[in-house]
């Protein structure tokens, strides 16, 4: 590729991300849930995406580089994934929250 | 002597290359566990979308924006590095520069507001976990300008092209973290 198309093809990428953005901040103005976690959320994975491919060229970077940074990615699931049920569950086998003064839970 | 960076392959790339990769992914953790923690606690305290009412979506979209161009600009930075082009890569990190401290002056008038107002670190957890996940991004933000500085200063000199690409890499994954931050802190309401 030559240095004016790469310039381009940059550029374009680039403008797609802006879009994508004014769409991330317009969708959840509608108010409406699942409008929001597509738009918010759905587009900056997508952005995320975008940047890694074609700004970081992870995808002609060695096959291990992808598998390291999806292996880091599955360790933050799993992190969150064994703390998840303190945060959720009130109760679980032999054990249960106690009940917390409403003083400190509204500090939360 | 060259240094072992530059002169050095190691698992199919440059031992330089292959290091920032792995900052890269140390850095998921640390922010992965971070925004985590954070997206835990939002969904099991409802009140939080009004803590998060108070935040300057503007502010936020207009340093996205900031972001995504100085990628653009360290993207093209690499490009020129490629082609031999030292002095165009300067330039051109010295516009990356630009954006980042665009993005700190924009942060700080932010949190200014934010504290006059009362929002502080101590106020409640979603303010705390506000200014830690913005403050650790700000913080990658001044590192990555800093660094960026010398890169570019031997660019100039047409010394250690290489780097470009290297710290390109690391930029755009601060960018990648802050993609993540916005819609946390500034949109969901």
């Amino acid at each position: 590729m030559s240095e004016q198309a790469g310039h381009t093809s940059y550029v374009k990428i680039w403008a797609i991300l802006l879009v994508l953005l004014g769409v991330s901040i317009a969708g959840p103005t509608l108010e409406i849930q699942v409008v929001t976690v597509i738009t918010a959320f759905g587009i900056a994975l997508v952005k995320a995406y975008m940047v890694a491919k074609h700004f970081m060229h992870l995808n002609v970077q060695p096959r291990y580089v992808a598998y390291v940074i999806c292996t880091c990615l599955t360790l933050m699931v799993v992190f969150w994934a064994g703390t998840a049920v303190d945060i959720y569950k009130q109760e679980g086998t032999n054990w249960a929250k106690l009940d917390v003064p409403a003083q400190s839970s509204t500090t939360h | 002597m060259r240094p072992i960076a530059t002169s050095r392959t190691s698992a199919g790339m440059a031992t330089g290359q292959l290091a920032v990769w792995w900052v890269v992914a140390s850095e998921i953790v640390i922010f992965g566990g971070l925004l985590a923690a954070y997206i835990e606690y939002r969904m099991s305290h409802v009140e939080w979308a009004g803590y998060a009412a108070h935040t300057n979506v503007w502010a936020g979209g207009f340093n996205t924006f900031v972001l995504l161009t100085s990628s653009l600009a360290a993207v093209l930075a690499h490009q020129a590095a490629e082609s031999g082009n030292g002095r165009k890569a300067a330039k051109l990190l010295g516009l990356t520069i630009v954006g980042a401290l665009v993005f700190l002056t924009v942060k700080a008038f932010e949190w200014t507001a934010e504290i006059q107002a009362g929002y502080t670190i101590s106020s409640n957890g979603f303010w705390a976990f506000y200014y830690t996940a913005a403050g650790i991004h700000a913080a990658h933000v001044i590192a990555g300008a800093i660094i960026m500085g010398f890169v570019a200063r031997d660019a100039l000199a047409g010394r250690e092209l290489h780097r470009v690409e290297l710290i390109g890499i690391y930029w755009h994954f601060v960018d990648i973290v802050w993609i993540f931050l916005f819609p946390l802190l500034y949109i969901a309401k």
